[in-house]
Order: structure tokens, then sequence, then C-alpha cells
């Protein structure tokens, strides 16, 4: 008898705690929500839109199997608790062949929508693929480094530190490289991550489609600079976009091999700035910095004593 | 002589030397009240040489649990780094140290936490389930925890001598090769990683040899335990993806100390191949140690519903399409990676794919319930919390195995978020279960319950704190591993909630240490004399608690599934059988000195001192084959000695009763 009761008066317990503490949660979460910054779900660019709606039909989905473990969960649970005496008792039931194709078919259904759907999107918002537009492209090439970001503009003849100023409304070609540890190069209003990794190249197309200051991030560990890696993706108008250009083009920095070797150096938290092109394959030089026959002897060896 | 070790690397940031001065004291005291109480010659033999696997099931507890700790101060200072390093205000400790931090949170967590409680429960459980009384290769098994031991010397002392890693936990080159990180951190990570992991590797063989040569007459593989077959299934990956993780550790070491490109960035290295092998053996890792919690949350939703598991056969099932599919899935940890729409489109229907099985064991378990008596005990109250934590942990789990949405989730906070939800969720709930669960098999008596649950509350409550908040700070674009942010993010209200969450974990931990220390300060109130204080189905509640050295006076023959459970139910038959005298193995220091040695030979490789590389070497060779030239290593208990033990226990028995 004291064993029941003690059981009984524990389980409302248990509740009146589940109860309160997910009402405060909701109730607290749903306040810091609605005044934040949430880019992932507030997108500015078309990559990061159709990301953000697959995750939306994704999660619906889920929802058909989630949905009832949670409700089944409390309510066998409730019902079948040891105090309740007049419920049913099999304890040799284990088996039901109709039961266990429900479970075995459902997810297995939902899984195939959820496949085909991943087939489609995975094609679709590949970042590879060149997206479709009437603009004429804007092609960026850009470069990790210790630890900043390097945007170089070969057809504008510029380059921008820190900063990645763009037109609105236009597609634009990103090719990446790292001549540092791998980064991941991520602007989450505009598009979702893609990794940057020595002596290889790697493509993101994207767009922005409104106006405003974005923030631009490595999202992979590269060392101690790594949390003030961070750049200003500036989606702009275009003639904001063109006279930018034009001032870059006009910078006194100008950025060849021996400047960007300079600057390749490891920094922390670097400024925005601008330069003027003197060399518009550097990105190709450093690509193949990593790719020709090993020359210098600096590599470090075991010291052995 | 002494390779690159100077004074230059003795810590100097306060943090360090805090740690170290606490661990010191720690230690220091240890061992004073060991001579104290004069224990050393209990501790070397009783414990330290014993090849009981039931001891050494306890160390292993002992050691993960130290580990814990550790990982849970590392955690706190994550913490309370990013809930205050915003703006002009740079938080608790450097990047350096703090990188460092998090690279060691993750380690320990997963190599030496989870690795040693699932070690631990395997040692404990999987011998007396199946009706054995050993492990097939006892001198193995004690070898393989002095290995992990020699791993978590190493790691724990870089504390002290050096620093560790700052190039997260699995030290992604080309950031942890020479060229971008110089000192001995890696090395440390790779030594302490490659000696415990080879310990996992001849564990996982010894163990699988166990479950299919030591059964006991009549159980069949489909008469096993669930749990069994849950192991035998983390074991059969452990066989095949421990060998990856020991061949991507020795060609890393072999590019740090003989100047190797194998994953370099120049040189034709190939740092990618790294990051496809790590995960080769990463992903199978995650099923390594969930898939034991599965097993024991389907021995305790049995247990505590009085009734059979439901559909034992579609779980067998669901746990053998779990191993295979965990080999296949690997590449969903770089979708972003570039590697083309065809390949993700692959990894990503082979992820979701991975999720049916799961979902198939989730049905299972709750209908376990159904036409049940359910008795919410505390490890049926973990089982609760780890089916809604691991049910919303799984839905972020589909929804990044789509690479587009992948793309916007890969390395944030989500994906933080997300594997914490199965691991804390999944395997630690699980671990804690089955704590709660065995230990007055090990005892003689039960674990205090209203400290139980708070301690689960307290948990449950402070992880979706701590982790609610993570998913959000996904969402609003924060990246891991960020030891300063600007504070118009305006992320740093979320980071306090789940610093206050880790708080609240805290008090979880306390809970449980108390609970742990008032059983057994009142143990008599909760003795158990019956050897089967739940009502248990299983073989090893048949025996008494504690059991015997043996385990068995008399080998069980199995008849049915939950071959106990029948037993009661069945009219009781006088023992038929004659006692027979038991072979049990003797006692070996061996273990011991080999990972005495295996800690001097990775400390050389890590300081470059060869001449001690080369003392390691002769040394580990030197006592294996030793041992392997010893005469005796078994002796007999003779049929005089089992009855006496047995009539203690019954006297004991009755006495109490």
């Amino acid at each position: 008898m004291g064993i029941h009761h003690k059981q009984q008066s524990g389980k409302k317990y248990i509740l009146l705690i589940i109860g309160i503490s997910v009402v405060v949660l909701v109730i607290v979460v749903g306040m810091l929500l609605s005044r934040m910054d949430i880019p992932v779900l507030m997108p500015k660019g078309i990559m990061a839109r159709q990301e953000r709606d697959l995750m939306f039909e994704a999660l619906l989905l889920s929802g058909i199997v989630v949905v009832p473990v949670f409700t089944m969960l409390f309510l066998i649970a409730w019902k079948y608790r040891a105090s309740n005496t007049k419920a049913r008792y099999e304890p040799d039931w284990d088996r039901n062949t109709l039961l266990e194709s429900i479970w075995w078919g459902i997810p297995c259904l939902i899984i195939l929508i959820l496949s085909v759907i991943t087939w489609q999107s995975t094609h679709a918002l590949d970042p590879y693929k060149p997206l479709t537009s009437s603009v004429k492209p804007i092609k960026i090439e850009v470069v990790s480094l210790d630890w900043k970001w390097l945007f170089i503009y070969p057809d504008q003849h510029i380059a921008s530190v820190n900063l990645m100023q763009i037109p609105v409304n236009t597609p634009i070609n990103l090719q990446l490289t790292s001549d540092a540890p791998m980064n991941s190069f991520w602007v989450p209003s505009l598009s979702g991550q893609i990794y940057t990794m020595s002596g290889m190249s790697t493509q993101l197309h994207l767009m922005g489609d409104t106006i405003g200051d974005y923030n631009g991030v490595s999202a992979n560990i590269s060392g101690v600079g790594f949390a003030g890696m961070k750049f200003v993706a500036r989606v702009s108008s275009n003639s904001t976009f063109n006279s930018w250009v034009v001032a870059s083009q006009h910078s006194k920095q100008k950025l060849g091999v021996d400047e960007y070797n300079t600057l390749a150096r490891p920094s922390q938290n670097v400024p925005a700035s601008q330069y003027a092109l003197k060399q518009d394959d550097l990105y190709d030089t450093v690509l193949m910095k990593y790719m020709a026959p090993m020359q210098d002897n600096t590599m470090p060896g075991m010291e052995m004593n | 002589m002494f390779g690159r070790l100077s004074f230059d690397y003795l810590p100097h940031e306060l943090v360090t030397v805090g740690g170290v001065a606490a661990g010191g004291v720690g230690i220091l005291l240890g061992i004073a009240a060991m001579f104290y109480f004069k224990k050393w010659t209990w501790l070397w033999k009783e414990w330290m040489t014993s090849v009981d696997p039931k001891r050494i099931g306890v160390m292993y507890l002992v050691v993960a649990a130290l580990m814990m700790l550790r990982g849970l101060a590392d955690a706190l200072m994550i913490r309370a780094q990013q809930a205050t390093s915003v703006g002009s205000a740079h938080g608790i400790v450097s990047s350096d140290t703090f990188q460092q931090v998090f690279s060691a949170h993750g380690t320990i967590m997963i190599f030496f936490v989870a690795m040693g409680l699932i070690f631990g429960l395997m040692n404990l459980i999987v011998p007396m389930q199946i009706g054995a009384r050993d492990v097939a290769f006892p001198f193995l098994n004690s070898m393989s925890f002095w290995l992990y031991v020699s791993g978590f010397v190493l790691i724990n002392l870089s504390l002290a001598i050096g620093g560790f890693s700052g190039a997260g936990w699995l030290a992604y080159p080309p950031l942890s090769e020479m060229q971008y990180s110089p000192g001995p951190g890696v090395d440390y990570w790779i030594w302490s990683l490659q000696i415990a992991g080879i310990g996992s590797l001849l564990s996982g063989i010894n163990f699988v040899v166990t479950i299919l040569k030591m059964r006991a007459p009549g159980m069949t593989l489909m008469k096993m335990p669930i749990f069994i077959w849950s192991v035998l299934g983390s074991l059969s990956l452990i066989v095949f993806a421990f060998p990856i993780l020991t061949a991507t550790l020795s060609l890393l070491a072999l590019d740090r100390t003989l100047g190797m490109h194998f994953f370099t960035a120049n040189g034709g290295g190939d740092p990618m191949m790294y990051v496809n092998l790590i995960w080769a053996w990463g992903h199978p890792e995650v099923y390594i140690l969930v898939l034991p919690a599965f097993g024991v949350f389907s021995e305790v939703v049995a247990t505590f519903s009085g009734k059979r598991l439901f559909g034992y056969t579609s779980m067998v099932w669901a746990i053998w399409a779990i191993v295979f599919l965990s080999y296949s899935v690997w590449l969903h940890h770089f979708f972003t990676m570039g590697s083309g729409a065809d390949v993700n489109t692959f990894f990503g229907i082979m992820t979701m794919i991975i999720s049916i099985p799961t979902g198939v064991k989730m049905f299972n378990w709750i209908f376990t319930m159904y036409r049940g008596r359910v008795r919410f005990t505390v490890p049926m109250l973990w089982f609760m919390g780890f089916v809604v934590t691991f049910t919303l942990g799984g839905v972020a789990g589909v929804l990044m195995a789509i690479p587009p949405a992948d793309f916007q989730f890969h390395n944030s906070l989500f994906l933080v978020a997300h594997f914490h939800t199965m691991i804390v969720g999944g395997v630690v709930f699980g671990m804690f279960a089955a704590f709660n669960y065995w230990f007055p098999k090990f005892t003689g008596f039960k674990l205090n319950e209203r400290l139980g649950r708070y301690s689960f509350w307290c948990w449950l409550v402070g992880f979706l704190l701590a982790f609610v908040p993570l998913y959000i700070l996904g969402f609003m674009g924060a990246t891991r591993r960020l030891d300063h942010y600007d504070p118009s993010l305006g992320w740093q209200g979320l980071f306090i909630v789940a610093g206050l969450g880790v708080g609240v974990i805290c008090l979880g931990v306390g809970f449980q240490l108390l609970q742990i220390g008032v059983s057994i300060w009142k143990r008599n109130e909760n003795r158990d004399v019956t050897g089967d204080p739940w009502g248990g189905r299983t073989l090893e509640w048949m025996t008494t608690s504690p059991p015997p050295e043996y385990n068995y006076a008399l080998i069980p023959t199995v008849t049915e599934r939950d071959e106990f459970w029948a037993l009661k139910q069945r009219p009781k038959k006088a023992a038929s059988a004659p006692l027979e005298p038991i072979i049990v193995p003797n006692n070996t220091a061996a273990g011991v000195y080999i990972g005495a040695f295996a800690f001097l030979f990775g400390f050389g490789f890590i300081w470059h001192i060869v001449w001690l590389i080369i003392v390691g070497l002769i040394g580990v060779i030197y006592s294996v084959l030793v041992r392997l030239s010893e005469d005796t290593t078994e002796h007999e208990i003779s049929v005089n000695e089992i009855k006496k033990t047995e009539a203690v226990a019954a006297a004991k028995r009755r006495k109490l009763a």
C-alpha cells in the first residue's frame, strides 16, 4: 500500500514539473526569439531562402513520426502504470505482425518521400550550379588566410580584405581556396557553407535579394585568431557597388604577389581594406603554391636528440 | 637527452595552474590516504592486478567518472567563456587555452568517459548475462584496461606539461600538422588516443569471442538478452572501425614526427583523406556508444513493465541494420567539402535510412509498456527522458541529413546541440539508467530512489536549458568554438541561459554523488538479499548480490529468452547437477606493466625522446613475453570452497530476510 501511495504522489509531482518547465521554456524562448535576428530563418538571399524552406518541409514530415511517439509514450506509460490494476496485464504479449509492419512501413514511406526531396534539392541547390538570371554574374575569388578573408574581383581588378561587397539581385560566382588551415565560408543570411582548402578550389553561387550588411564568418576552427576571422557581406545597389569598385581601383594600396605575401602572414582582427589588383591571376598563383612540387626546406623535421 | 622537454612548457595561465594544483593536491591526498589506511597491498592485489571482469568493470567506471568530472569542468569553462567574452570583455581564458579546453572536452567525453562507461558496463554485465564465469581472454581484458589508463594519464598530464591540442576533438589537418601546431599538444592527442584505442580494439575482440563462444548451454543466438545483441553490434563496429582510427592516427604521427606528407597541405599530402578516414571511424563510433545504451533501455523497460520486450526479432534486425548502415554515412560530416550533388545525395539518403531502424526501436520500447505494469523507478525515468531527448535530437539529425539544409547547420551550434542531444540524451542517460539498475547486483543494496529522482530532474531540465539555446544560436549563425563574439549579434542572453543549464546539470551530478554516498551510508535500509530486487528477467539476477568470483556455482541451462523470468514462473525443482571444481585465472601484474611501458612509449613520442620510445617498446614486448611464458595462469576453486561461499551467502540471506 505504502509503496503504491508513494509512487502515485511521485507521479503527480513529475507531471507537474514537466508541465511547468515546458510552459516556462516555451514562454521564455518565445519572448527571446521574437526580438532576435535569426539569419538562417530570415534569409536575405535566394539560396538561403530555399534552404530554409527545405528545413521546414523535412520538419513537418518528421512530425508524422514524432507526434505519435510522444503521444503514445506518455499515454501508454500513464495508462499501464503499476498502480492502475484495472488495466489489462499481458506479460507474455510480445509481438504483433500488423503493428510491427506499421512502424517499419510508415518510416520507410516517409524516408522515401524525404529521399526524393533530398535528391531534387541537393541537385537544385548544388553550390557548384550557376544561378539562372538575366543579369551578368560577378566573379569573386576568395582566399582564407590566417586569420582574415581576401576577396579578389579579377574582372574589376580589385581586391578586398574582410569585406565582400556585391550588387543586389546579381548572381555571384565564388571560387574559394585557402592559404591557411581549412576554413568554411559562411554568410548565413545569403547561403550555406562551403569549405576552403589549400591547393583545391571550391565553388559557391549565391545572390543577395535585400540590401544590407550581413555577417560572414569562418565556420571551421583554424587556429588562435579563428574567432576574429569575420567579414561583412554587403549587398548594395548597383550604383553603390560600382562606385565602391571605382574607389577601390584607385586605392593607394596595391596587391601583387609581394604585397600578398605580407598580407598572408598571420594577423588577427584585421579591419576591412581595399586594394587595386596588380596581378589578375593572383588566385591561381595562391592555388598553385600547393600543387607545385615542394621547393622550400622550411618543413619542420624531427630533431631527435 | 630529454628531447624538446623544457621548463618553458610548464603552465602559465591561471586557470591551468589552478587545475594542475587542484589535481596535484587531489593525487597527494589520495596517496596520503592510501598510506594512512595501509591499503596499498589491498589495491594492488585485489584491484590493480585483478583479471576478474567485475573488478575491471568497476575500475573502468571509476576512471570514467573521474574523467567525467574533468570533462564537466571543461564544459563549465567553455560556457563561462562564451557567456562573458563579448565585445570589449575577453572572458576567463585566452583563445589558445579556450581551444585546448574544447578540444580536451570532446576528446575526454568521447574516448575516456563514454568509452570507459560502456567498457565498464560490458565487463560487469556481459559475462553474467550470458551465464559465463569470465571473459574469453582475462589477461587481455586487464591489459586493455591498463592501456586505457595509460591514455588517461597521458591526456591529463598534458595539462601540467606542454598543453593539449587546440585543433578540435578530431584534429583535422592541416591545422593539426607541424606547420600550424608545432607544440606537443596534438602529439598528446594522438598518443593518448592511440594507446587507449588499441585497448578498445583488443577489448572489442575479447568480448566478441566471449559472446560467441561462452554462452550458457541452451542460449542460442535468438535467446540472447537484447542487451547482449546490442553489445555484439557495438563490438563488431569496434572490431572493424578502430583499426581505421589506429591507422589514421599513425599516419598523422608519421607526418608530425618524421616529416612525411600524408595529410599535409603541401608536398602532395591530402588533408581531406584524413577527414574521410577519421569519419569512417567516427560515425561507427557514434553507434558503438549508443547501441549498448539501447540495450540497457531494452532491459530496463522490459523489467519495469513486468513484460517481455516487444518485437524481439525486430529489435535484432534493427540493431544489425544500424550496424551495417553506420559504415555508409560518414560523408554527412562534411557535405560542405564540395563533393558534388550525386555523392552528397547518396550519403544524405543513407543517413535518413538509418533513422528507420532507430524509430522501430522507439516504437517497440513504447509497446513493451503496453499491457504491462509500469513501475517508474529511477532507471525508468532515465528511459522516459531518453525517448524525449533522443527523438528530438533525431529530428535535428534528419534535418541535417539533407545536404542543402546541412550547409546552413554545419559546424554551427545547432550541430553541437544535435550531437549532445544524441550523446547525452542517448548514451549518458543510458549509462545512468544502467548504473541505477545494476548497482544492487554488485553491492547487495539499492541506490536511494529519492536522490536518484532529483538527479534525473536536474539533468533533464539542465540539459534542455543548456542545449535548446544552442539550437537557436545555430539558427542565429553562431558557429562552434568561438572564444569571443560581438555584442550586436544578440547571442549573449542565450549563452548565459546555456551556462545556467550546465549549472543545473552540475547540481544533478551533485545529487548523484550524494545518492551514492547516502546509499552506502544507509545501505542497510536498501539491502537486497534475494539477488533479484527488481523482478529481473535475465540470468544475472539468479545469482547472489554481490556475485561470487565465479558468478555461478552451477552454470544455468537456458531454455527461453527471458530465462530467469520463466524460471520463476515454473514450479521449483531441486538443483540436479552436482557441483564441480571451478577453474579461474590468476591475478597478473603484466597488464599494469604493459600499460606503464606504453605510457613511456607515448611520452617519448610526444617529447621526441628516442631512448624513452625504445625503452617503452622493449618494455611492452618483454612484459608480453614474460606473461606468455608463465606456466601456471589459473587456479582451481575446490567444491568445498564453493560450498562454503554459497553457505555464507545463504546464511546472510536468512539472517537479513
